[in-house]
């Protein structure tokens, strides 16, 4: 068991770069063509009818409904709000709304009452290029505002060279700041470029405490794909295996259509397994494919297809 | 009787007493032949064309021998008798050059539809069991045995039954050489009695029936099935034309690898 | 199976493969009766009866070598190779539009996934006429000489277990080379060949090139017995291919094999876990394991054997066993009742001998013939089920401690047709691939088919190769 690898006293594996390399590198390697294969195999499940529409309500469920924009103010966050609580007549809410910082304070009070938890991105969001200092206080304050989920960025610099320890120590830092907030680490898969980073970033992630692994930031591409996906998921499974601790996994980026949604839970279902199946522990981050999701399930439950004016834009 | 250890049944020099090989003869000789494949497979291709070209000047060395007992085996003149000898020497140069140029010549990549790597490549079949031609004495058998260990396998060889000196003569030769012990391994005797057995041998991978008479083909292509030997049956036995690639193809396999290409 | 997440049925129409009451053999250019009893060919899944089907007498092998030869002899190979290829191109593209039907008509009569028959069987039938059709008027540079003859007449024998695909791997390459075709698919799987030569015939091939007729082992015997034909190739299993070779001992037909296999598929402790868990699976269940290129030895170094067995039964409950029209089916029906009994047979035989037997939990479906995948640990060389083909769902597992270990282990069988190789390091792939007696060898990969790649086997599996340049040899007088 790796429990022991959780203590702050960094026995073990958190001892230097040079040991967390020993355990990340020791991992099992990711063969590209296989995992791509896999994953394009998964794709081809045909989810119709009844299954089709408690797919299509679980993924709405797990939803991250999100602005991350420049231009956001107050107004959009509320719209959103709206739109998390009640996206579509009978349609479930949403699990969270996903905002910067400055805007915490409005989402809290929008969704004051219901399920639907507030999500902060934080630790100077997207990029991470900024002092530990500066990325802490960031936390910090979406915090105090209110939010109970922490979306951080790892430095990807830092892990492209090797300085594991350091990625590891910021997580480490950042979940100390989020205290009951849930914390969201983001990989930046893109960037990460192969199977193989992205499997020793998602470990890296876990060991240092994370509570989800989350692929992307929404601001580079590529992002979220179905082998990364398939990586992270066996990440977690095989984590859970080797811990008895279930980890989430949130998909962000890219996804626009209910239909890779679909198989994206096709895959959570054979690779994690249906534990997994929950907003709790698994989630997609996600503005567009909201709307999708709603146009679909109204067709099932028409049986005609929907234009867009039929759905809200938020 | 191997090229290396030399029993005294079998050794002899007289045309009309060669030693009478029998099935436990052939038995060893297969042994002997699977023992040696290893080595003389995993040699690389330039090795084996050092060590056959080694031969081809060994024969050279001892060219006015061979013909005269080519001379006296089939009845020759002794101008003919040493035409036949050098391209005997031709033939084993011949293929001594195609040790590290078959694989070129019949290997490929393969563009398959897809992201991988693929590639097939001849590898050698690993025993087989030659029937030397029984009036050709040396050329003709030269030109079954050389493609034989030029693509990298062994041989068990049975001798022309009724002219089997050269042949002896050329075991001395090769027991002098590099050629490792048990790469080839020559049996004198009746071709009648002794093919049947390495036919049927379920450790001999192929066979070459140049030397069986027609009547007995159909008996051993039979005895080879049990094992799914390839049996090499001949066409044309005009032992001075072109040899082509036919007996280069007959005793190898085609493997093929496959192999992702990814990050 | 998940409780959370269950999937609906999500069937293929049964309507698209356009199944007929009855078919008739095809012989010089014709459809017509056979001379014996028609037989039904019946749906593995359900052992409901889907056609009736013409059966040959020797009469009809005896018409369609008469047809093949004269067609030989007549017009076709007096035909400019292009026109050869043109013909192999209108095949090769018809098969394309009929794909649909195709993949349907296969999964009803062998039993197989539909997403088997549509995403392997079909389109890899429809590349590999493609792939010959280009070669008909490049045969001089081929590396066989200038203008290599071909054989003449062809008797292509070929099993069930890819009808329509091993169909293509005969009759293309033979017909590039110039040869005419005398074809008898399996008795229980004739369809599909039916169906091409329906294509033939709308391709307007001339008549006798291509030949089918339809029957059981009687026919091909007599097919291969018959003095009319140049060459044979036989596909199918060690055992009849030996009896083909002893027949043909008398005389100068051409012959190639491609037998039966016990492949071993080698996993050392480096190896990308995730994926080499697939290529087992893929290795040994695609097709139901009825495929003579199975991976049914799992060869895995001892220090990760508890760890990987672990994941692949993780991996196995995801395998979803029915109905072969049924788009999330992983796993289809045995192919007849007298190969389920074999399958059973040897996995008996696998308990009596000690190896201790897992499957996951399965409901299988009532009628048709059905087996569940099944994987033996504890299993060692001398058991039946590491030595002999059981052609069916079947792991076996073994373990090993060094390369030469398993290079050993991995060799040691009459068989040498295919291998597997999972490790990340390269020269070990290299090294692997090179010892490794046996014609196909996929490294970090599995079950990699391609009409450009050659495959065959070494030893008992068989001589001889198919696809690829190497493929020509076959059909030419070389």
């Amino acid at each position: 068991m790796l429990t022991e690898f959780f203590t702050p006293d960094r026995a073990g594996l958190a001892r230097d770069d040079a040991s967390l390399r020993r355990f990340l590198h020791g991992l099992p390697g990711v063969d590209q063509v296989g995992a791509e294969a896999r994953a394009q195999g998964l794709a081809t499940r045909s989810i119709k009818t009844t299954a089709k529409a408690w797919a299509l309500d679980m993924a709405i469920r797990m939803v991250d409904l999100t602005t991350l924009e420049g231009a956001d103010t107050p107004g959009k966050v509320r719209s959103l709000c709206a739109k998390a609580v009640r996206p579509d007549d009978g349609a479930p809410p949403v699990a969270a709304v996903c905002v910067y910082p400055d805007l915490v304070a409005t989402a809290v009070k929008e969704l004051r009452g219901s399920t639907v938890q507030v999500a902060s991105v934080a630790t100077a969001f997207p990029s991470g290029r900024a002092s530990l200092a500066t990325r802490l206080h960031d936390v910090r304050d979406a915090v105090a505002a209110g939010a109970t989920e922490i979306d951080m960025v790892i430095d990807r610099g830092a892990f492209l060279a090797g300085r594991y320890l350091q990625v590891f120590d910021d997580i480490v830092a950042v979940k100390a700041e989020c205290g009951e907030a849930h914390l969201k680490v983001i990989l930046e898969t893109g960037e990460l470029a192969t199977l193989d980073n992205v499997r020793r970033a998602s470990w890296l992630a876990l060991l240092a405490g994370g509570d989800f692994i989350k692929t992307s930031t929404g601001k580079v591409s590529p992002a979220a794909t179905p082998p990364v996906a398939l990586v992270m998921l066996e990440a977690v499974r095989d984590f859970a295996a080797a811990t008895a601790q279930r980890r989430g996994v949130k998909l962000a980026g890219g996804i626009r259509a209910a239909k890779e949604a679909v198989r994206y839970l096709v895959m959570v279902n054979e690779v994690a397994g249906e534990e997994w199946l929950t907003p709790a522990m698994f989630r997609f981050g996600a503005s567009s494919l909201l709307n999708d999701l709603l146009l679909q399930r109204h067709k099932l439950a028409t049986g005609a297809y929907d234009g867009p004016d039929y759905v809200t834009v938020d | 009787m191997r090229s290396r250890a030399r029993s005294p049944a079998a050794l002899t020099r007289s045309p009309a007493h060669a030693a009478q090989a029998s099935r436990k003869d052939v038995r060893d000789a297969v042994r002997a032949a699977r023992s040696a494949f290893a080595g003389w497979s995993g040699a690389t291709a330039y090795n084996r064309g050092q060590v056959l070209y080694r031969v081809a000047e060994l024969l050279e060395g001892r060219r006015a021998q061979f013909a005269d007992e080519v001379a006296a085996a089939e009845g020759l003149s002794a101008a003919r008798a040493r035409d036949a000898v050098d391209a005997a020497i031709d033939r084993w140069v011949h293929y001594a050059g195609w040790t590290d140029k078959f694989t070129q010549v019949v290997g490929t990549t393969d563009p398959v539809a897809g992201p991988y790597f693929t590639f097939s490549l001849p590898e050698p079949t690993g025993v087989v069991g030659v029937l030397a031609p029984q009036d050709s004495s040396l050329l003709g058998l030269v030109s079954v045995v050389a493609p034989v260990l030029a693509t990298g396998n062994t041989a068990v060889v049975i001798a022309s039954q009724d002219r089997p000196l050269p042949a002896v003569s050329l075991t001395e030769v090769l027991a002098t050489s590099d050629l490792p012990g048990g790469v080839l391994n020559l049996l004198t005797g009746f071709t009648g009695e002794l093919a049947p057995w390495l036919a049927a041998h379920r450790d001999v991978n192929a066979l070459d029936l140049t030397g069986a008479a027609s009547a007995a083909r159909a008996d051993l292509r039979a005895a080879a099935a049990e094992n799914v030997k390839r049996v090499y049956v001949p066409r044309a036995t005009d032992w001075t034309a072109a040899p082509g690639l036919s007996r280069l193809h007959a005793f190898v396999e085609t493997k093929t690898v496959w192999h992702p290409i990814g990050i | 199976m998940s409780k959370v997440f269950q999937y609906a049925p999500a069937p293929e129409s049964r309507e698209i493969a356009r199944l007929k009451p009855s078919y008739q053999m095809f012989v010089n250019g014709e459809f017509r009766d056979g001379s014996s009893e028609p037989v039904k060919t019946i749906n593995p899944a359900d052992e409901t009866p889907l056609a009736e089907v013409a059966e040959a007498g020797p009469k009809d092998v005896d018409d369609a070598i008469r047809a093949a030869r004269r067609a030989y002899e007549g017009h076709w190979s007096k035909l400019p190779a292009a026109e050869r290829g043109k013909y192999l191109y209108r095949i090769a593209r018809a098969i394309q539009e009929r794909a649909r039907e195709l993949a349907v008509l296969e999964s009803l009569d062998n039993g197989k996934p539909i997403r088997e028959s549509r995403d392997v069987d079909i389109p890899l039938a429809a590349a590999h006429f493609f792939y010959y059709a280009g070669w008909a008027d490049k045969l001089d540079y081929a590396g066989f000489g200038p203008s290599p003859r071909p054989l003449g007449v062809a008797g292509q024998i070929i099993p069930w277990n890819f009808p329509l695909l091993m169909a293509a791997w005969k009759i293309a390459p033979a017909l590039a080379c110039g040869n005419t075709v005398v074809l008898k698919p399996a008795e229980t799987t004739p369809l599909t060949a039916l169906v091409l030569a329906e294509i033939i015939a709308e391709a307007d091939l001339p008549p006798g090139v291509v030949n089918v007729v339809t029957g059981g082992p009687p026919i091909g015997q007599a097919i291969v017995e018959h003095d009319g034909v140049d060459k044979i190739a036989f596909t199918g299993s060690t055992e009849v291919g030996k009896i083909i070779q002893r027949t043909l001992a008398s005389r100068d037909t051409k012959l190639t094999l491609e037998l039966g296999g016990k492949a071993a598929n080698i996993v050392f402790d480096d190896a990308p876990i995730d994926q080499a868990v697939e290529g087992i699976v893929n290795g040994i269940f695609f097709n139901q394991g009825q495929v003579c290129c199975a991976g049914s030895r799992l060869l895995v170094q001892e220090s990760i054997a508890g760890e990987l067995v672990d994941s692949l039964k993780r991996r196995l409950t995801t395998l979803r066993v029915g109905d072969p029209l049924d788009k999330n089916t992983d796993v289809g029906a045995i192919n007849s009742a007298a190969q389920l009994a074999r399958v059973r047979e040897l996995t008996e035989s696998g308990v009596e001998e000690g190896a201790v037997r897992w499957s996951p939990p399965c409901e299988l479906p009532g009628r048709g013939y059905w087996f569940v995948p099944t994987m033996f640990t504890d299993v060692s060389q001398a058991h039946r089920i590491a030595r002999e083909e059981i052609f069916g769902p079947v792991l076996s597992v073994l373990t090993f401690r060094t390369p030469d270990e398993a290079v050993l282990k991995a060799n040691n069988t009459a068989y040498g047709l295919s291998a597997g190789v999972w490790t990340e390091k390269g020269s070990r792939i290299l090294a692997m691939a090179s010892r490794l007696r046996a014609g196909v060898v996929w490294g970090n990969t599995f079950n990699r088919f391609d009409p450009t790649a050659p495959f065959g086997g070494y030893k008992e599996s068989g001589f001889g190769r198919e696809g690829g340049r190497h493929g020509l040899e076959a059909y030419l007088d070389v």
